[in-house]
Parts: C-alpha cells; sequence; structure tokens
C-alpha cells in the first residue's frame, strides 16, 4: 500500500465500536445497579487473614469493578451489581444490598 | 482469456481471480451454480481458501463477518429469501464496517413461491448501509467483482454485486477473464481497518451507549449515533472511490467509463428510461427501434444504487423533457423505489425538472418481450398527458 493510499484509507472508517477490558468501558454503569455487593470484612478471607488469597470475587467479576487487594474493593462508579462475587463467594461474605434500603441507610 | 459461459460461472470467476480466503454460502436457486463453480475451484486446488459450508444464509453471512473480522477477504452470495434470512447479518455487517463481497442473484421474494427474477430482494436490503453496484451482463459481472474488494477494502463498507436471476446466471454470454498478474496487482492485499488480534483483545460491537463515553485510556470513545454518521458519510465519499476504483480499471483492463449511470444514445435525447440491471441493455434495442422512428429517445442505467449518485443524476437528467423509470421492484405501498430516488434526487435540481412516470414490469419473471418495451416507450414518449402519480404495472394479464 503506498502512501497515497495509505492516507485515503485513514479517511474511512473513522468510528467503529471498539472497547477494551478494563473498568468502565460501557460507560458509567453503576448506575444500572438496583442492588450492590456488600463485604463483611469479620468473614472475608484476605481481610481475616491479613493476606493475599482467596480473591474469587475478582476472579469472577465480569467487569472487572473489584480490585485484587487485601480486603478487595469494588469500584461502584462503573459495578452494574450483577451479584455474581455475592453468589461465588466461598464464605458469604458479600451480600446483595438493595440500593433503595442503601439510599434510606445513607440519609439516616 | 475468453470464454463462453454463465453468468454465475463469471462471477465465480471473478472470486477466484480476487484471491477470496473465506468463502461460506448457502446453496439457492438461482445462486446455486456459483457457490457450487466455488467449492470446485477450492476442491480442485485452484484458489487456496477456506470454503464452509453452513447450514443457512445467516450463517453464511455470520462466519464472513468472523473471518473479515479477523482480516480475511471473505465472500458469499445468495438470492431472494436466502438475503431475507441472513438480513440481520446483512445490517450487522455494514455497521461493523467489514469489507466483505456479496453477489445477489437477483430474484423474486416469497409469498407466493417464486423462483423467478425480479429485484425486489436485493432492493429490501437498500437501507442496510451496503453498496449496492447492479450488472448488465457477463463482463460487467466478473469486472465489478474484482472492483467491489478494492472498493469495499478501501472504504471498509461492504458491498453486494447484483444481477438478474437466470436472465444473466443461467445464460451463457461471451467474457473475457482478465490476467491473473494484472489483477494481483489491481487488488493487492490491504490491511484491514481493525481486525482481531490476540495479542491485543478487544470488544468489537457491543453495547454502544447512546452518548460518548470516555474509554480506558481516557479518551473520548464514540456513541452509537458517531457510528452510524461516520457510516453514512463514508458512504456518500465511496461515491468519489467508485468514480476512482473504475478509472483505475479501465486503465488496466480497458474496459468501464460508466461506473454510476451508464447511458446510451442519451447525449440528445428528450427522453430517457431509467432502470437496474440488465433490463437497460434490452431497453437499448427498443431505443434504437423508435430512434429509427425519429424519437430523441435514450436509456440509463443506474449501476450504483446505494450509495445514490444524486449528483450524477441531476446532472444527467434535470434538462430532459420526460423521465422513464422502469422498475423490478417497489416500496410497496408507494412507488417504485428507484423513482422515488429519482424523484428525490431532482426536486433538489434548481431551474427546470423534467416530468416522470413510473413503470413496474417483469416482477416474479414475467416476461418482459422487447415489443412491449417499445409500446411502453413510444408511449410515453408521444403521450401529451402530464404522468399521473401512480406507478402503472405493464404486462398485467388480468
Amino acid at each position: 500500500m503506498d502512501k497515497k493510499q495509505a492516507d485515503k484509507k485513514r479517511e474511512f472508517a473513522r468510528f467503529i465500536s471498539k472497547s477494551e477490558p478494563g473498568p468502565g468501558d460501557g460507560g458509567r454503569t453503576g448506575s444500572w445497579r438496583v442492588a450492590r455487593p456488600v463485604i463483611d470484612l469479620e468473614k472475608c478471607i484476605p481481610a481475616k487473614k491479613g493476606r493475599p488469597a482467596c480473591f474469587k470475587c475478582w476472579a469472577f467479576c465480569p467487569d472487572g469493578v473489584v480490585t485484587k487487594t487485601v480486603p478487595p474493593e469494588i469500584d461502584y462508579e462503573y459495578c452494574k451489581g450483577c451479584g455474581i462475587c455475592a453468589s461465588e463467594c466461598p464464605v458469604c461474605a458479600i451480600t446483595m444490598m438493595a440500593e433503595t434500603d442503601f439510599a434510606k441507610k445513607k440519609a439516616g | 482469456m475468453h470464454i463462453i459461459d454463465s453468468g454465475n460461472t463469471a462471477a465465480a470467476n471473478g472470486v477466484k481471480l480476487a484471491r477470496a480466503e473465506v468463502i461460506a454460502a448457502y446453496p439457492i436457486t438461482p445462486q446455486t451454480p456459483l457457490t457450487e463453480k466455488l467449492s470446485e475451484f477450492v476442491d480442485g486446488g485452484e484458489m487456496d481458501a477456506q470454503y464452509i459450508p453452513v447450514e443457512s444464509e445467516h450463517s453464511a453471512l455470520a462466519v464472513c463477518i468472523a473471518a473479515s473480522s479477523a482480516g480475511a477477504r471473505a465472500f458469499t452470495a445468495t438470492s431472494a429469501n436466502g438475503l431475507l434470512y441472513m438480513s440481520e447479518q446483512v445490517h450487522w455487517a455494514a455497521g461493523a464496517r467489514l469489507p466483505i463481497v456479496m453477489c445477489v442473484v437477483n430474484r423474486g421474494i416469497g409469498a407466493p413461491w417464486t423462483v423467478w427474477n425480479d429485484h425486489q430482494d436485493a432492493i429490501s436490503q437498500r437501507d442496510s448501509g451496503w453498496i449496492q453496484i447492479y450488472c448488465c451482463d457477463h463482463q460487467q459481472i466478473i469486472d465489478t467483482v474484482i472492483q467491489a474488494f478494492k472498493l469495499a477494502e478501501t472504504v471498509s463498507i461492504p458491498v453486494m454485486v447484483c444481477y438478474d436471476g437466470y436472465i444473466l446466471s443461467h445464460t451463457y454470454m461471451p467474457f473475457e477473464i482478465p490476467d491473473k498478474g494484472r489483477v494481483d496487482a489491481f487488488l493487492p492485499r490491504i490491511s484491514p481497518e481493525y481486525r482481531l488480534d490476540p495479542e491485543n483483545p478487544v470488544n468489537l460491537n457491543t453495547v454502544t451507549l447512546p452518548d460518548i463515553r470516555l474509554d480506558i485510556h481516557g479518551k473520548t470513545a464514540p456513541g452509537y449515533m458517531e457510528i452510524r454518521h461516520n457510516l453514512h458519510t463514508d458512504l456518500r465519499s465511496s461515491i468519489s472511490v467508485v468514480e476512482e476504483i473504475d478509472a483505475g480499471f479501465k486503465k488496466n483492463f480497458g474496459r468501464g467509463g460508466n461506473p454510476l449511470i451508464e447511458p446510451y444514445r442519451c447525449d440528445d435525447a428528450e427522453f430517457v428510461a431509467i432502470c437496474l440491471g440488465s433490463l437497460s441493455y434490452q431497453l437499448r434495442l427498443a431505443v434504437d427501434k423508435l430512434r429509427n422512428d425519429g424519437i430523441p429517445v435514450g436509456v440509463a442505467g443506474i449501476r450504483l444504487y446505494r450509495p445514490f449518485p444524486d449528483q450524477a443524476v441531476r446532472e444527467a437528467f434535470s434538462s430532459k423533457k420526460r423521465l422513464i423509470v422502469i422498475e423490478k421492484a417497489l416500496s410497496y405501498g408507494n412507488q417504485g423505489a428507484l423513482c422515488g430516488d429519482i424523484r428525490a434526487a431532482l426536486y433538489a435540481a434548481t431551474g427546470s425538472r423534467p416530468d416522470i412516470s413510473n413503470y413496474i414490469i417483469g416482477i416474479g419473471g414475467r416476461e418482459i418481450q422487447t415489443n412491449m418495451l417499445v409500446d411502453l416507450l413510444e408511449k410515453a414518449c408521444t403521450g401529451t398527458e402530464k404522468p399521473g402519480t401512480e406507478a402503472e404495472w405493464i404486462g398485467l394479464r388480468m
């Protein structure tokens, strides 16, 4: 392909739908959530042990919004509230709290 | 090399010369001999391609979409209800900006069931975002297939090469098979605009939000509307690319020159018949007959139907006295689809505008005899009344 052709080519298909793995590439999907995962650090294995362990919530999150840290953290900006982490947690440390209840609790 | 063979064989030779790498198709009359010929080429080692048998047309185009996404040159072909069955993927291929080439061997649509020729199949996909080119003879079929790959890959938009079922697909005519070395030079492998790469995994065409967004690098990424607007503007820009590719083809192979509208005896014509496909060549016989009788009539075949060459239509026809748009398809409940497009293009003309009359003909393979065309043109050219707004059906027997 000579340069002229290359220039011509670049003028077309300027916009395509392409996304890469990472939090937030589908937009601020946290607003989709009707229930939020809440981690009970009394039960969470890495939190209890104080060292890297388990991380099933991180491994199973389809949107990559759970960190592989001690303790694990959830990015609510992008978490859609699918509940997979709560379902996968081997010690039932994650519960799904209705956003309406969370809002009431927040408002006191 | 000149051979005498069918339109389907002409198309298959075009695909072979274009060095398609993945072919997936499901047989349907009258397209079947085209895909049979391609499977022969692949099985006999004449083509270095993957021929993937599928269980439906929807799968055929899905395979081509996958192959094209991975950077392969992909081809499929279909007709009529097969095209409708793949319709969801037809729209997808355009939105995904994949340079797939598909031959549509034009046939009427059921119900009632028909296997004979008209244009309703391709016309029904007019608004899918594909480029649509209509062919008038076997030479145009093979030449257009080769150019279609270059066009699709230049503009990242899939291309339908349409030709009439039976009238072209199954009749035998002499045509030249271009020299392989020259086609290789004319049609080099162009690296696709994007392709799947295991080293850099990406999602293509997933749920795209109404609004623009920031991607994971913090750069503004387009929303659905930007992507669709880009498809439209690129289609509009493709008109000049069609002309450039045709000029390049003519320089190399000596054929072409009228890639948008193919006129015959139109220069001094006051009346011009307009149509799609092989009908325009049959109309030349009627034009010759009427010219002998002193009627200043010509015929123009629209070769590029989408994107619609509205500017070229205005330049060619706005000074004519009357246009006679003859169609093998229509927008049911309104008028001929082509006539609607011609009327819309000319409404934007400054100064004079011709009268336009619309005729529907040859639906579901109803025979079109040349003397019918002579009568139709003679009446349309010599009538003193203004044409009505309703399309007139020609050849109805009841």
